[in-house]
């Protein structure tokens, strides 16, 4: 068990009302009259105003295809779309033209594993780096989300290469041990998780890419968890592509950004094809645009780039500093109140080092199911199951586990009513504690 | 709150006839995958009658209750019975509260009627019924199938 200091609350009470007036839901009650306790949003986060009203003046006052025409809307319509990717990019410290607009976290990945199959079938790309072939190696984590996993597992089915991970060990760290025999000179792509969406672990992306440079492997972060919660400089962390989505970070849903190194960007084969990505066409083939516009097929997300660049605005008015310190003290209210109640196992390390605001936890001879249900019937919103990260709770013999995670608007006045919630769940199902 | 009703619970902490067991004519494995829910469900069947059904449930209270609630009450009982009970049991599930639910014909499993207000478990009160109907349609039986008397 690890001892801490309690950390102060980053946000001050006036500072606290300020923000949640600004997300209109948090105002809203559920089952009997409930105020809503959202702690869910390690799953999708709440919207604030600015977001909600960007993308609403998108439509009212913008909407045309952008990079089509030449009418006044198209004009403005690109602008502003394009000004939404010079704002994601200044928010993780990268350029515009290394932003790449997708449909959420997955399809980003998912992007960067079907250009490498593209190579390795012979599909544009000079770059060896790309191609993948039987005795190549494919790296990736047990506390994968399944975004993260299953496109490398399919990638691995149709190169031939082998698919391996590190493996989690019981305080829920990566055991990189024996990293100079998981990582070799075979390894083509290591894809890891920045922070995990069940143990809140954030992975020491440094060690990992080190190695990774030795043997000349493209490193991949699933970066879900992190930037929406912490500073986020891609520059520092020195990995090759990396994938968020906008609607865990205050944003629309349906928009999510790849980000890569430009050298990366240029030699990588393009996924989806059609309109907007093309430089010039005939009956036999193609040339593409230049990055980022060879990996934007079709009519863009302009709406939900715009409601991205909104929330990446207030983020950065709140200050990511203070975001980061909020949820921290809030992650220490969660773990010691979990260290009080013994009838609750903690799945994660239970230390506030290199940890995020994801708090998973099982209570022995109740099903996370069942825990959730009741802590729903006072209006506390949290997630149950397996979280997308099957392997990880068959390695903690969980079948299902109950998530707490948080985002700026939470309060400590919450984690108690949370806590009030579930010390009522051990009467209801008879558990003597 | 009125979903957890005490049948559910005994039932759950106490799952009658549960664990897997021989002879049997029929296994299948049913998964609900939102949450890893999981069971195995055996059953054995002479003629019309079925004479065991067995099973290994991995899931919430809900999910395990109605497993032995569905063994409770369909072990011994003839196929018309099993097509009347399935039917009735998928009816008061699905209504979103509409049908109460009758308790002649379903008894303990009357107090899942609660489930129906929440489309989310319906799933896991129905992943044992649906998996004996696809235990016994490996055996030929159709479990949907209007009875003929």
């Amino acid at each position: 068990m690890t001892v801490h200091a309690p950390a102060p609350i980053a946000f001050g009470d006036q500072e606290r009302a300020r923000i949640r007036a600004d997300f209109p839901i948090l105002g809203r009650t559920v089952r009997h009259g409930h105020p809503l306790i959202y702690l869910d949003s390690g799953a999708t986060s709440q919207k604030p105003y600015a977001v909600i009203d960007a993308e609403r003046d998108w439509y009212e006052r913008l909407n045309a295809a952008p990079h089509r025409g030449a009418h006044a809307l198209s004009e403005e319509g690109t602008e502003a779309y394009e000004a939404a990717r010079a704002t994601v990019a200044r928010f993780i410290g990268a350029r515009p033209s290394e932003i790449v607009f997708t449909k959420n976290a997955t399809e980003s990945i998912n992007l960067a594993a079907y250009a490498f199959s593209n190579s390795a079938a012979g599909g544009g790309g000079r770059d060896d780096r790309f191609r993948l072939g039987p005795g190549d190696e494919i790296v990736v984590t047990e506390m994968e989300h399944h975004a993260n996993l299953i496109p490398w597992q399919e990638l691995s089915k149709r190169t031939g290469a082998t698919l391996k991970w590190f493996s989690v060990d019981d305080d829920g760290r990566l055991d990189l041990s024996a990293i100079d025999d998981v990582i070799t000179e075979r390894t083509k792509v290591v894809a890891f998780v920045h922070a995990s969406n069940v143990l809140g672990t954030i992975n020491p992306v440094e060690v990992i890419v080190a190695r990774a440079r030795e043997v000349g492997a493209i490193v991949v972060l699933d970066a879900c968890q992190s930037v929406p919660h912490l500073p986020v400089d891609v520059t520092d962390l020195g990995v090759d592509l990396l994938a968020f989505s906008g609607h865990k970070m205050l944003g629309p849903m349906g928009v999510g950004v790849l980000w890569g190194k430009p050298e990366i960007l240029e030699q990588m084969p393009v996924f989806l094809t059609g309109g907007s990505m093309i430089e010039t066409v005939s009956m036999d083939g193609a040339t593409y645009a230049p990055v980022p516009q060879k990996f934007e097929a079709g009519v863009p997300n302009a709406a939900q780039a715009v409601g991205l660049a909104a929330a990446c605005d207030y983020l950065s008015n709140l200050g990511m500093d203070k975001v980061s310190a909020h949820e921290h003290a809030l992650t220490g209210i969660l773990l010691d109140g979990l260290r009080e109640r013994p009838w609750t196992r903690l799945i994660g390390p239970d230390s506030l080092e290199n940890r995020g605001g994801a708090v998973s936890f099982v209570v022995d001879g109740v099903h996370a199911h069942d825990v959730g249900q009741i802590l729903d019937d006072h209006g506390v919103a949290v997630r149950v199951g397996h979280h997308c990260a099957w392997p990880l709770h068959r390695r903690f013999r969980a079948a299902a586990t109950t998530r707490a995670s948080l985002a700026p608007y939470n309060t400590p006045e919450e984690i108690g009513a949370f806590f009030a919630a579930l010390d009522t769940v051990p009467g209801v199902f008879g558990i003597e504690v | 709150m009125d979903l957890y009703q005490e049948l559910i619970i005994d039932h759950s902490k106490r799952p009658i006839r549960m664990g897997l067991r021989e002879p049997f004519d029929a296994e299948v494995h049913h998964v609900n995958p939102t949450c890893g829910d999981e069971i195995t469900l055996r059953v054995d069947r002479d003629g019309e009658t079925l004479t065991d059904i067995s099973y290994d449930s991995l899931g919430c209270s809900i999910s395990v209750a109605s497993a032995s609630m569905l063994a409770e009450l369909l072990t011994g009982e003839d196929l018309d019975t099993a097509r009347h009970t399935y039917a009735a049991i998928r009816s008061m599930l699905t209504s979103k509260g509409e049908d109460p639910g009758d308790e002649d014909v379903i008894g303990d499993a009357i107090a899942l009627a609660g489930v129906a207000k929440y489309p989310a478990r319906v799933k896991c009160a129905l992943l044992s019924w649906m998996a004996l109907a696809e235990a016994l349609a490996k055996t030929g039986v159709n479990l949907s199938e209007e009875s003929h008397d």
